[in-house]
């Protein structure tokens, strides 16, 4: 597994580490990750996807706390993992952190922080991006 | 022209280990070490958190009150002594977070606990030349002590970072100095994990020594004396020798108070003058001149003259944390959550 | 395009089986199909293989190829390919089987599904089956398969009221049912307790709640309905093949309560067998959590949006209730591997559909449906199949 994680994630750093997405020039809808395409135009967007950068603010649609956890993730099970409905629109999976799980509710409000998300064995590359912390 | 502080921000990880908790494993009498060290806790990083985490969130803080887009920045530089890489800078990943990418120059910087104030003396050569516009300077570590060591009570987390430039400055550095030899009071070695002291040497030659003749020097060049001064920052590898080191020069406790963390929170390394003046800067007010002098083992001082303007009040610091408030919001845990954190049990598992 | 009848099937033990490879179990299950449909090698027309993930599992693509070789097929030219549309692989490799009799392409095809989960600690199967989730923007940040399903149980309980001990009620059907399937991973019944107390995987989900790492390969021959005519006056036709897709990541959905894919699949399903749902007598539906068929049995519109959780609890979907579902066991008590379950499935109502199902019988059963979900529900499958 040597190597995927320096150039893999690399061409997303702006979007991990600063919420870059996008936002369709036709009929505004904000995208995170950009996506080349319009979900709603179609064929009209291409060429209109415009830079767009979330501000980092949004709120808990689902939750859960993760005890079988993913590989590199064990130090820090049982972890939070929820989908946040960002206030432009996109919703997001990442962790919540810095709180215990009975503070997490639906609905809770939450902030994007930069966190370190994992790394390549000692050896390799340490891969960042965001993680939420409630407000 | 002349430069200062633009603005700044700061970090300290919510974590806390007691200093009670770490005498109870090594059989030593845990009030006598508090007492002793002055320090009751320290900080501890996150198993998510490292330098570069820690960097990023105090210069998105910094950035934020200035309110200037992240092409501003013409400089970025990261002083610790736990980079996350011996060999690719935090530095850049700063940069990246802030948006200052890619016109711009940026290196990390390593002089024990005193990277992060030359971090802002390189800065203020550029900005002052004209080279800048910006430069910011960070000081962030997530030091490590040997288990049992006593350095172990205090080695701790945190980052302060100052944006640095020559137009709408919250403070004026009016001056600046470094006091530099070849002293080894206190090393580690490439590849090795935990930093070697020399026990008592890193008292009168090295600690007191660097700061006090730094000190002296900056008194003479300006031509104050340490009445002069609202506040007073020195480094703290505890709670005890800049208490003593500040006596030595003439200042009084009381100066001290604001700018003095390591009592709760442990010696940061190269964040401790920074958060230091950070947290003297969370209660300044325009008018008030603060003396530092940071300490790097190796060795080395660099002492500042600043002086506070109007603009402290003015700059919009809504929905950002004061360091007093990062300290006050903490979880304490014991020696075994610290140990697992600190990656000081072998773990077994896969391939590494 | 003409009907298309399933000739013959076959399907291993599915569990931990440690003396079997994947090739192994490739081929018993072959062997077995071809036996029971009565052909000989030199008829088969082509070999389809639904399989997931042997590329990290057993470090092997190619399994068409593979499985072809391995039954003495190599050099007969016959066209062998793989398939895979994360878990719901097995149902694809039908998918694309019955559109190549139904085209006239072939008579007789062999279509099987195939998955050695076993040779690779837990953990890395964890991590293997989070590639069928959004690899850079889900699984990047820690979620797992079943992290993702247990946000889409938690978000369902809020939204609908819907309880653990719902979710818990359709482990224990389905371990009731597994009980009777000499087949099934797991063949002893559990009791609601020890669905709830089960350590947590992701909460709300605990180890019960949550389908079994399995190996096992299943396997089915389909031939143009006038050859199976030629036979029998009564053959089992498939009535339907429908699938729909849906966005790669859970977070990118319309909702996190249903699985658009599968009600579109099923829309499609019973307009091509032209029939209504009314008429179905039993169904397999991808278990691959409790809280999955829950949506299932919404999503494929037996029971109301939100009603779902009542379904197992009230004793409908369970052998010799209103609408038997997952009498094999389901994914979660029969087991899973991952390629395979596609497969199983369709040989299930086989089963049933020819009377042959034992104790695990559904009285008259004469249509039965199967529904095969890819990862968190990016792709859904339907299939319809008639006794004719």
């Amino acid at each position: 597994m040597a190597g995927k994680a320096g150039v893999r994630f690399w061409r997303e750093t702006s979007s991990r580490y600063n919420l870059a997405g996008n936002r369709c020039g036709k009929c505004g809808r904000f995208y995170m990750p950009p996506r080349p395409v319009c979900l709603s135009c179609h064929r009209e967007s291409l060429g209109k996807m415009e830079d767009a950068r979330l501000k980092g603010t949004g709120e808990v649609l689902s939750f859960t706390v993760v005890h079988e956890s993913a590989r590199n993730f064990e130090l820090q099970s049982p972890y939070i993992m929820a989908i946040i409905r960002m206030d432009e629109g996109p919703a997001l999976t990442a962790q919540i952190v810095d709180c215990s799980p009975q503070d997490v509710k639906i609905g809770s409000r939450v902030s994007a922080v930069f966190r370190k998300i994992g790394e390549e064995g000692k050896s390799g590359v340490i891969y960042y991006g965001y993680k939420f912390v409630l407000d | 022209m002349a430069a200062g502080i633009v603005s700044y921000g700061a970090y300290v990880p919510r974590f806390r280990i007691a200093t009670e908790s770490i005498a109870n494993v090594w059989g030593q009498d845990p009030v006598a070490m508090a007492r002793g060290l002055g320090v009751q806790s320290k900080s501890v990083p996150g198993a998510d958190e490292d330098v570069v985490t820690l960097a990023v969130a105090a210069a998105r803080m910094a950035m934020r009150r200035a309110g200037l887009p992240g092409n501003a920045v013409g400089a970025v530089y990261v002083g610790s002594e736990s980079h996350p890489y011996a060999v690719k800078p935090t530095a850049t990943i700063v940069a990246e977070a802030i948006e200052a990418t890619p016109l711009l120059t940026a290196a990390d910087f390593e002089f024990a606990c005193k990277a992060g104030t030359a971090a802002i003396q390189a800065c203020m050569g550029l900005v002052s030349s004209g080279m800048i516009g910006h430069g910011l300077a960070v000081g962030a570590d997530t030091s490590q002590g040997a288990p049992g060591d006593p350095l172990e009570y205090s080695a701790s987390a945190g980052a302060a970072a100052f944006l640095i430039g020559t137009r709408d400055l919250v403070a004026l550095i009016d001056r600046t100095c470094s006091f530099t030899t070849d002293t080894p009071d206190f090393w580690r070695r490439e590849g090795q994990r935990y930093p070697r002291h020399g026990g008592r040497f890193t008292g009168a030659p090295a600690y007191f020594r660097h700061i006090a003749s730094c000190g002296r020097e900056l008194l003479e060049r300006s031509g104050s004396k340490p009445s002069d001064y609202t506040y007073a920052v020195f480094h703290q590898p505890n709670g005890k020798f800049p208490l003593r080191a500040a006596e030595e020069l003439g200042f009084k406790p009381e100066q001290l108070k604001p700018g003095l963390l390591t009592p709760v929170i442990g010696n940061t390394y190269s964040a401790a003058v920074p958060l230091g003046l950070a947290a003297t800067l969370d209660v300044a007010k325009p008018g008030d001149r603060i003396f530092v002098t940071a300490y790097g083992s190796g060795a080395g001082a660099d002492s500042f003259d600043i002086t506070v303007t109007d603009r402290i009040l003015s700059q919009d610091r809504t929905g950002t944390p004061t360091v007093q408030s990062l300290i006050d919001r903490k979880v304490m845990i014991d020696y075994a959550i610290y140990a697992k954190l600190r990656g000081k049990l072998l773990l077994g598992g896969g391939a590494e | 395009m003409r009907d298309v009848a399933i000739l013959g099937a076959g399907i291993t033990q599915f569990g931990e089986l440690w003396e079997s490879s994947l090739r192994d179990l490739g081929i018993q299950a072959g062997f077995e199909a071809m036996r029971d449909a009565r052909i000989r090698s030199d008829e088969i027309d082509a070999l389809l293989v639904g399989n997931m993930a042997a590329g990290r599992l057993i470090d092997q693509t190619h399994i068409g190829a593979l499985i072809a070789d391995h039954a003495g097929l190599a050099g007969k030219g016959v066209p062998a390919v793989t398939i895979e549309c994360a878990d719901a692989s097995g149902a694809a490799a039908f998918h694309h089987a019955y559109l190549s009799v139904a085209s006239g392409l072939h008579d007789i095809v062999v279509v099987g599904g195939a998955e050695k989960m076993t040779d690779l600690p837990d953990e890395d199967v964890t991590d293997i089956m989070a590639t069928s989730l959004d690899q850079q923007w889900e699984a990047f940040f820690g979620a797992t398969l079943f992290a993702d399903y247990a946000m889409v149980a938690r978000r369902h309980m809020h939204e609908h009221g819907t309880t653990r001990e719902q979710m818990a009620a359709v482990a224990v059907k389905n371990h009731a049912h597994g009980a009777l399937n000499p087949k099934a991973q797991f063949q002893r019944p559990i009791k609601l307790e020890s669905v709830l107390g089960a350590p947590a995987v992701a909460q709300p989900l605990g180890v019960l709640d949550c389908a079994p790492i399995s190996d096992g390969a299943a396997a089915v021959v389909l031939c143009s309905a006038d050859r199976a005519r030629k036979i029998s006056d009564s053959y089992i036709k498939v009535a339907a093949s429908a699938q729909a897709g849906d966005s790669l990541a859970l977070h990118s959905r319309g909702s996190l309560c249903g699985f658009e894919a599968s009600r579109v699949a099923m829309e499609k399903a019973l307009k091509l067998a032209g029939r209504s749902r009314k008429e179905i007598d039993l169904a397999e539906v991808h278990d691959v959590t409790t809280i999955s068929e829950i949506l299932a049995v919404e999503d494929l519109g037996f029971v109301k949006k939100g009603e779902g959780g009542r379904a197992a609890e009230s004793g409908m979907t369970a052998l010799g209730g209103e609408l038997p579902v997952n009498t094999s066991g389901g994914l979660k008590a029969r087991g899973h591997p991952l390629g395979a379950t596609g497969i199983a499935q369709v040989i299930e109502l086989v089963e049933q559909l020819k009377g042959n199902a034992g104790r695990r019988q559904v009285k008259d059963a004469r249509l039965g449906l199967a529904h095969n979900v890819g990862g968190c529900g990016a792709t859904a499958f339907v299939h319809i199949l008639e006794a004719v």
